[in-house]
Order: C-alpha cells, then structure tokens, then sequence
C-alpha cells in the first residue's frame, strides 16, 4: 500500500511512474468567487486519497478539474504526469476517456440502454474493445452478474451505485475518481460499494479519489484533504 | 456499441414521441407523394396519348370535347362528319397520315372503335395473340378488356348502341375475335378495335354490304408482310371499300408532313361546313392548367405538412435533447469528443427524418395504388403506385435537409454544453 506523500516534492511528467495526481498552485474562480484555492497536493501512483468537506466546500469541484471537465483559473494539474490543461479539447476528451474513471454523485447512468450496454458505450466512447464475457466478469465482480440486461430505472439504489463503478472501471483507468459513492446508501451498502472501489482500484493498479462528506468511510483511508468551508 | 445502436436505442426510449413524429412527417411526404405522382402520370398518360397526332379533325363543336372523345375516348363525340368531307382532309398533300375513329356502340362498356391498323402502329401496340382484323366484323380486343371479359380468340359478342352501354343490341351483327392486343398503357388497353367498316355496317340500313370479301383478301395478301407493307395503301383506303352512300366517320387523326401544315390546315379544316380542328397539344395544355389548378392547392396542403413535420422534429428532438443534457455530458466524460457526440445525434436526427421520409413515400404510392384499386377512373387513366416520379428525387435531400436543419439547433446547443456546470446541476 502506497504511504500518503503530501509535500513530498513535485514529480515531473518525465518520470515513467509519475503520481496519479499533481496539484501546484491551483486557483479555480467563477466571476469574482474563489471556489478553491489549494497550492499543492498529490496522490501517488495507486495511491486511495479522501477529499473531505462541507456542502459547497469545492469537493465536487475538484474532481471535475481533476478530470478536466473544468479548467484551472490558474496553476498546474498533472494526471499521470500529463498538464491536462496543456491538451487540444478532443485530446483531452480522449485522454480521459482512457485515463479516468469518474463515478457521479448523480451516477448519470443512461436510462435508455441496459447495464451491459451502459458498459459498452464507455468501451464504444473511448475505442476500446471488451468482448462481452470481460464485461459480464467485470457485472459479476461488482455483484450485478444477474442484471446484466436490466435497465437503469429498474435497479435499486445501492445496485446503481455499483454500475456506475463497474462504468468507471471498464477502460482499465489510471485513476478512479468517486464523487459521494456512499452518501445515499445504508450502512450495509456503503460498506459493500467502498470495499468494491478499494478492491477493484487494487486489482486495476488505479489510483482512488473519493470525494464525501460521509464520515463512515474514513477508516478506509489513510491520505485525506480537508477543503475549508466555502469561502 | 455503435453510433447507430445508441441512436436507435435513444428513439425506442421515448418510443411515443418518435412514432408521433415519424408518423407526422410521413402524412405529410406521403401526401406530396401522392400529387407528384398522380401528376406526374397525367401529365405523361396525356402526352403518351397525343403523340403522333398533331391536329384532330371532327364535327363542329368543342374543341375540347373533341380532343376529349377522339384521343382519350373519355367525352362522348361532337357527332360524325361525312366521309366525303373527311376525304378533304386525307387527300390532302400537306397530311403525312390521316388514322380514321368511327365511334357508335360498345361492349360490356368497352367502347367499339372502328379505325384502320395504323393506329395501332402508332401506339407501338402489339398483338398479344391472334392477328388484325381483315375483314369487317371481325374485332381485336385491349389488353383490359380482354382481361375483363374473359372473352378469348373466336368468340363473339354483340354491341349495343350509343356510348352509354344501355342502348339496344345489335344482336344481328355479332363480332368475331380474332387478335388480343399486349398492353400499351394508353387507351387502346380499354378499346374494342375493328374496321372502319364494321360500324358502317352495324348501323346501315338493313340490307347486304356490298363489301367483305374482296376487302378479306385484300387484307388476307397485307396480313403476311410486316407494318411496313401498309404504309402504301393508307390514300383512299376507306373508299377503296365502297362505303355505303352517307358513310360518316367521328374523326381523324392528323400527323402532319410539315410545320407548314400548322399554318394551313386548321384553315382549311374549319373552312368545312361540318368540320373542326382541334390541336391536341393545345387542348391538352388547357386541360392540364384546370387540372394543375387543383394540384397545386395540394401540394400546398402536402408542404404546410412536411413543414409542420420538420417542426415536430425539431421539437422532438429539442425536448429529448433538453432530457440527454446530462447523458451528453456524459458521453464526453466517457471519453468522447464533441464530434462523436454530435454525430450520434445528427444519425438520431437522420433516422428520425429518414423513417419519416421512407415510410411517406411507402404510404403514398401505396394510397396512389389503393385509389387505382378503388376508382375506376383512376385505374382507366392508367394510375399506379409501382412508378416513381421524377420529382420524388428532390423528397430525398429537401426532406433530409429539413429534418436536419430542424435538428441542428437543438444539436448545436448539445454540442456547446458545457460539460462541468451540466453535471454539477444534475
Ligand atoms: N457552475 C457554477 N457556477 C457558479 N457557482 C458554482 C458552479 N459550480 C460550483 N459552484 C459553486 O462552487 C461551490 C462548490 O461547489 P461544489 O459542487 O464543488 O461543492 P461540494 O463540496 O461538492 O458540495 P456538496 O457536498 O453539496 O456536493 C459552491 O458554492 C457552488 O455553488
Ligand atoms: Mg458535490
């Protein structure tokens, strides 16, 4: 298991096994407001990081900078040693097709296609190819071997919260980010929906970054990042 | 996973919506369908009839009437003109060919045309079986009314007197068949073809024709060289067969030898006490601006549908847009680019319109082939679904075009989402 490493000096994109993530100098503003500001941190290559805080702390926020579906206003993200900032749009739609797994706090499975193709449309997205026996042993791995062709609307909350996950796991990602994976579910499936992300990041070599404001994942995890309340 | 099961599984998904739209946009091609043919086939059944003929010469009155009952055998005629007069006409150096129609009678509703072979020739028609007639009395059936009748080679049947069907029988003057025409796709297909003379002789006085059976021969030694034999024998044809004293025929068909006959023979023609010229062509154009008039307001109703149609697909797909914000965004956090993204929904947007378009064109040569079932008029002007007009080619791309154009706003607001703010409102 790889040991928290905060301030322990920026990694260089050179390095063959760059940290997954590489925050410096990080600023993002909307208008005049500053929604986060956060001059370094990073998260080794397989690295589990927690980012922790308040509603409206910025914790959302980060993720999706982290996956480059917003820009910094300034500074510098690195994902696997790469500034996404520093990509073309389409390169950076296709780079994190590749790279990043992103379950939503919101899941944003599509209703219209079944589990197995909720699936395939991330394999189809990003060019890669899964026969469909991969992709039933990854249903099966999250414990949805039996609703492969049941549609989104159908699934109970703790089984959408797992297809979302096998979705964010299909294209084999550098790195997993989860936004509250847990925060709607009982005790029981929180349990089961962290130990799935944990075991399956193992087992995929990813690195995990979870946002939440759900207290009983902590002992799960041993690098945190407090953001302040909203400023 | 392709871009075209996600469309497809996209369309199944909010299935009510799609089948309202498609349905919607297919009334509305299906209905300009629907005009283009049937205007399509008129204009070219009506050019089909007047080809070959340049000037119609008949009994005084409309000129219309005339054009109608002598080319397209649909009005009753403007009555008969006396041979002697009609002769003016057939002599005339400036005529190339002059076809006799000697109308009175019909059979089982199929009218009785007494003419000379020629008509045919000019038609193109062959003989499906049997031969021309060579004798009076002797008959060579349309395809259609062979079809109808069920009546065969060397059978016989009797005409009735007048246009109407209802008028007495001449039941001592019996037709013999003798030949079945193929089809032509005119108005031959519905005529009942026979000599000149056999008219003459049906409705003469009651008393032995001084004709048959040296004309029999003469037609016997004709019958045996090709079309092109009879040619030479086409000047005083009729009188050659001594017709009865006030021998009268309905028309004749005019082909002329030179434009200049365009000039001069209408002149002369109406110069006649009892004959008219009537230019097919003419008439024809001035039956088609009617019947154009009426066409026209249609397809006014078929494009105000097409548009309307064009407007559900836009707002169609606005709304299932509007619904997707989420599974757009979605798509792109997936990996993939704007490009694949508005692909995926300009093939939705495609489908959409291309079932529309498809299935309109289906339902309106269908409901072209149902109303040639259904009215005989139809089916008589020789109506059909199993054609395409010219003009369905400009559906393709002016249907496609719209459905595309309609979809495009939607499609470009989806394209310029903006992929942060839309999941973190969801
Ligand atoms: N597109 C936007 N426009 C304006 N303000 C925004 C936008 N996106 C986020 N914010 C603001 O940024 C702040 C951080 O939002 P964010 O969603 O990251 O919070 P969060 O920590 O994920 O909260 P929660 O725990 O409730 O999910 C909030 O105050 C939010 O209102
Ligand atoms: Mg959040």
């Amino acid at each position: 298991m790889a040991a928290p490493s905060p301030g322990s000096g920026p990694v260089t994109s050179e390095f063959a096994g760059a940290a997954a993530v590489t925050l410096e100098g990080l600023r993002y503003t909307i208008g005049p407001r500053t929604i986060l500001a956060l001059e370094y941190w990073s998260v080794p290559d397989r690295g589990r990081a927690l980012v922790l805080g308040p509603s409206g702390s910025g914790k959302t926020t980060l993720l999706q900078l982290l996956a480059g579906l917003a820009l910094p206003s300034a500074g510098r993200i690195l994902i696997a040693g790469r500034d996404l900032a520093a990509m073309s749009e389409g390169d950076r739609d296709v780079f994190r097709g590749r790279t990043i797994g992103f379950v939503f706090q919101a899941l944003h499975l599509v209703r219209a296609l079944s589990v197995l193709d909720n699936l395939r449309l991330a394999t189809f997205l990003t060019g890669t190819e899964r026969s469909r026996e991969e992709l039933e042993a990854l249903l099966q791995a999250v414990g949805l071997g039996e609703r492969a062709g049941a549609r989104p609307a159908d699934l109970s909350q703790g089984e959408a919260q797992r297809v979302a996950i096998a979705r964010a796991l299909v294209n084999r990602p550098r790195l997993i980010l989860a936004d509250e994976p847990t925060s709607a579910l009982d005790d029981r499936n929180a349990r089961t929906v962290i130990e799935l992300l944990l075991a399956r990041a193992e087992e995929a070599g990813a690195a995990l970054v979870v946002a939440t404001h759900d207290a009983r994942i902590l002992p799960w995890f041993e690098q945190r990042l407090e953001l302040g309340s909203g400023r | 996973m392709n871009l075209l099961r996600l469309a497809l599984a996209y369309l199944v998904d909010r299935l009510g919506t799609t089948i309202l739209t498609i349905l919607l946009l297919a009334l509305g091609v299906a209905t300009v369908t629907v005009i283009l043919l049937v205007g399509h086939q008129l204009r070219d059944r009506i050019g089909r009839e007047i080809a070959g003929v340049d000037l119609v010469v008949g009994a005084k009155g409309s000129p219309l009437q005339l054009i109608l009952s002598a080319v397209f055998q649909i009005d009753v005629p403007t009555g008969n003109v006396p041979l002697a007069e009609a002769d003016i006409v057939r002599r005339h150096p400036l005529v190339a060919r002059a076809i006799p129609i000697a109308m009175g009678d019909t059979a089982g509703g199929f009218r009785i045309v007494g003419t000379e072979p020629t008509l045919l020739e000019m038609r193109g028609a062959a003989l499906a079986r049997g031969r021309i007639w060579q004798a009076p009395m002797e008959a060579v059936l349309g395809a259609a009314v062979a079809r109808a009748s069920g009546l065969d080679l060397g059978a016989t049947f009797v005409g009735a007197h007048g246009l109407g069907g209802t008028g007495f029988a001449h039941a001592e003057h019996p037709y013999t068949i003798v030949g079945i025409l193929a089809p032509t796709g005119t108005v031959l297909d519905r005529l009942i073809l026979t000599a000149v003379e056999s008219v003459w002789q049906v409705h003469a006085p009651a008393r032995p024709q001084p004709t048959g059976p040296p004309a029999a021969e003469e037609h016997g030694a004709e019958a045996h060289g090709d079309g092109a034999h009879r040619h030479g024998e086409q000047e005083g044809h009729v009188a050659r067969r001594a017709p009865p004293e006030k021998a009268e025929i309905t028309a004749l068909l005019v082909r002329y030898r030179s434009p200049l006959a365009a000039v001069q023979l209408p002149r002369l023609v109406n110069a006649q006490p009892s004959l008219q010229a009537a230019s097919p062509a003419f008439e024809a154009a001035r039956l088609l601006a009617i019947v154009g008039f009426g066409l026209d307001a249609f397809r006014l109703v078929g494009i105000v549908l097409v548009t309307a149609a064009a407007l559900s697909v836009f707002v169609a797909l606005s709304n299932a847009l509007e619904e997707r914000r989420g599974d757009l965004a979605l798509m792109r956090v997936l990996g993939a680019t704007r490009g694949l993204v508005f692909r995926s929904l300009l093939l939705e947007a495609l489908l959409l319109t291309g079932s529309g378009l498809v299935l309109g064109l289906v339902l309106g040569h269908s409901t072209v082939e149902v109303l040639a079932a259904l009215f005989r008029q139809a089916s008589e002007a020789g109506m059909t679904g199993w054609v395409l007009a010219p003009e369905e080619l400009w559906l393709l791309p002016g249907v496609l075009g719209l459905g595309l154009l309609a979809a495009s706003i939607p499609v470009i607001r989806a394209y310029r989402t903006d992929l942060a703010s839309t999941l973190a409102r969801a």
